[in-house]
């Protein structure tokens, strides 16, 4: 029982980094109706900027984290700006294959700036908690916690600012925002700077329990499109319930099959939902 | 007389030419001809992406996986139960599209981005099972001695050369089954496809059989390569399976041309001669890649042989024009003359 406790704390702060990575993924999709496929390799790109941020630089761990999500804003808009923005007439193929290559593009870059070797990085946060019985690392909480506040707050922004209600927008119907005044192509730099954020956020929270490596984002990659296709694509509540599910499903799988289980659980879990459903749980848009 | 020459026939028999003539002129650097005969491999598999990217648009990131499978079928079989190579080959082809019909039957249900993530899943579910199945693939140690093809009567294929032609005349088959493809009712369903699934779905063409076939046939062809390339290396690891392999096919068939006849042919010798060329700089590869597909993508989403083909009808159109205005000009004198002849 202390065991499947700690397990599924451990799932739930999993699924808070899952969260967040694929919050931000379905943002892009909703908007632009493309799958950003290097949305891994931004992952890996934020965690090793918090790095940088934290261990050369020497900043605090939460304003290292902060500093690195707005660096990786910046990168977004430059990247709706200089790529997407130029292929918005083209075949969603052709996005797809950019975002193919600005991901081999990006893992390149890391490996000569950063080396191909595994880096680690302490916690500030170094204790541990008992939740009954069970032994917690600190880090976990912390999250937890911070998934939640940053969930909130983007549900926050989403509903009630400007920013956000054009996001959904755009997301429901392009034409009908463009005619009531809505500039698309402010809404997608927008959409852009949240996601790359997010994704930058999740990277730096989990860089503490995981070790940084060029390749980290490969993994994660598959499961956050595991979690927003599990939750239909462009649906909210789909990929942060996805997000939790997949998790929790990773962890048990692993702790009680073997590691390799945990692995598969996920896709074999992504198959099934697709051949039952090809529009996933919350999926309603017709896909085109 | 000029204007006789198609321009097209033209180049397919200078590149087909060129390819006959390679190992005349490499004589003497075994090495290059290995190079060569490695990127006619890719080539191939670049045909098999053809099909269901080029003709028929849906993106699959499973391909590098089928090659994958398809190279670990031959090397396995033929290393570690003594098969010949004929047989795993053979087997090779059938089980990739086995492998791409069962997928198929899932994977297409699906449309557009989803189809796309699916295959990548796929690919990645097969990789995983490449890698953590070590009793059977040996893991990271890979497969190594994989058998040459046994010679067939006084045919040595243990001579790079005969390797090359061997390679050479599948090549030259896909090459045709591409072409013959364009010009079938079958081909041409796959491209209306392509435009707008509603729309060929409208005019009668069966839009479930076609991709499933499309997507059948495409996995068997990447398995094919896969095959051969296991026996001409000679060691497969499971890199040979990984998502990295999809991505070069995809920038074979990106800088050749997608969809084209002539353009995997042409982006895959190409691109190999550029990584030859590049081996010094083999970790910066993908940093000058990367940004070549975005641009690729961005400005030139034909390819060379898409380019090219714009650029026949265009000065097709010209020669057309200044002949009708010679016509014009010449009414009087030749009353004879037909429009007919001119054109």
């Amino acid at each position: 029982m202390t065991l499947f406790i700690q397990q599924l704390i451990n799932g739930l702060a999993l699924g808070g980094i899952y969260c967040l990575a694929a919050v931000g993924l379905t943002l892009v999709f909703g908007v632009l109706g493309f799958p950003n496929l290097a949305h891994g390799a931004l992952f890996m790109l934020g965690g090793y900027f918090t790095y940088s941020l934290l261990v050369d630089v020497g900043l605090p761990y939460v304003v290292a984290i902060v500093c690195a999500a707005l660096v990786l804003a910046v990168v977004g808009v430059l990247f709706e700006r200089l790529i997407f923005h130029p292929l918005r007439k083209a075949p969603h193929t052709h996005h797809m294959i950019a975002t193919i290559g600005v991901m081999f593009f990006l893992i390149a870059v890391v490996q000569e700036v950063w080396g191909t070797g595994f880096l680690r990085m302490d916690s500030p946060f170094a204790g541990r908690m008992t939740v009954v019985g069970a032994q917690i690392s600190s880090q976990r909480v912390i999250i937890i916690v911070t998934a939640m506040v940053v969930l909130i707050a983007l549900t926050w922004f989403l509903k009630k600012s400007v920013h956000g209600q054009a996001i959904e927008a755009v997301e429901q119907d392009r034409t009908g925002a463009t005619l009531v005044g809505i500039n698309p192509g402010v809404v997608s730099m927008v959409t852009f700077a949240v996601s790359f954020a997010l994704v930058a956020v999740s990277a730096g929270l989990v860089a503490p329990i995981q070790l940084l490596s060029p390749t980290m984002g490969e993994s994660l990659n598959l499961i956050v499109f595991a979690i927003i296709i599990l939750g239909g694509l462009g649906s909210l509540p789909g990929a942060i319930i996805g997000g939790f599910v997949i998790a929790i499903a990773e962890v048990m799988a692993s702790t009680y099959i073997s590691v390799a289980a945990g692995e598969a659980a996920i896709f074999i879990l992504l198959m099934g939902v697709l051949a039952v459903k090809p529009t996933g749980l919350f999926g309603m848009v017709e896909q085109r | 007389m000029m204007e006789k020459i198609n321009p097209r026939l033209l180049g397919v028999a200078l590149v087909a030419l060129a390819l006959l003539a390679a190992p005349l002129v490499l004589n003497d650097q075994p090495y290059l001809i290995r190079v060569t005969t490695t990127a006619a491999i890719y080539a191939i598999a670049a045909y098999g992406m053809n099909i269901i990217l080029g003709l028929t648009g849906q993106l699959s990131l499973a391909h590098g996986a089928f090659f994958g499978v398809g190279a670990y079928i031959v090397g396995l079989l033929t290393t570690d139960h003594d098969w010949s190579f004929w047989g795993s080959f053979l087997l090779a082809i059938v089980a990739t599209t086995a492998l791409g019909y069962a997928s198929g039957l899932i994977a297409l249900r699906t449309q557009g981005a989803y189809f796309a993530i699916f295959t990548m899943a796929l690919g990645f579910l097969i990789f995983i099972v490449v890698t953590r199945w070590e009793s059977v693939t040996h893991a990271h140690s890979g497969v190594s001695g994989v058998k040459y093809p046994e010679n067939i009567g006084p045919i040595d294929f243990t001579q790079p050369t005969t390797m090359y032609y061997f390679v050479l005349f599948i090549l030259g088959g896909a090459a045709y089954t591409t072409h013959a493809l364009l010009r079938s009712n079958a081909g041409r369903s796959l491209v209306a496809i392509r435009t707008s699934e509603d729309l060929a779905r409208s005019i009668g063409v069966n839009v479930a059989v076609s991709k499933q076939l499309a997507f059948t046939a495409s996995a068997g062809i990447a398995g094919l390569a896969g095959g051969l390339f296991a026996s001409l290396t000679g060691f497969i690891g499971p890199d040979s399976a990984a998502i990295d392999v999809t991505f070069e096919f995809l920038l074979f068939l990106l800088i050749g041309g997608m969809g084209t006849v002539m353009g995997p042919v042409i982006g895959s010798l190409l691109v190999a001669f550029l990584f030859e060329m590049l081996q010094d700089l083999q970790s910066y590869r993908f940093i000058v890649l990367g940004p070549i597909i975005v641009l690729l993508v961005i400005f030139a989403p034909k390819g060379i042989v898409g380019y090219l083909n714009d650029l026949i009808p265009a000065r097709r159109r010209r020669r057309q024009r200044a002949a009708a205005r010679a016509e014009d000009a010449h009414e009087a004198t030749s009353a004879t003359r037909t429009k007919e002849e001119v054109l």
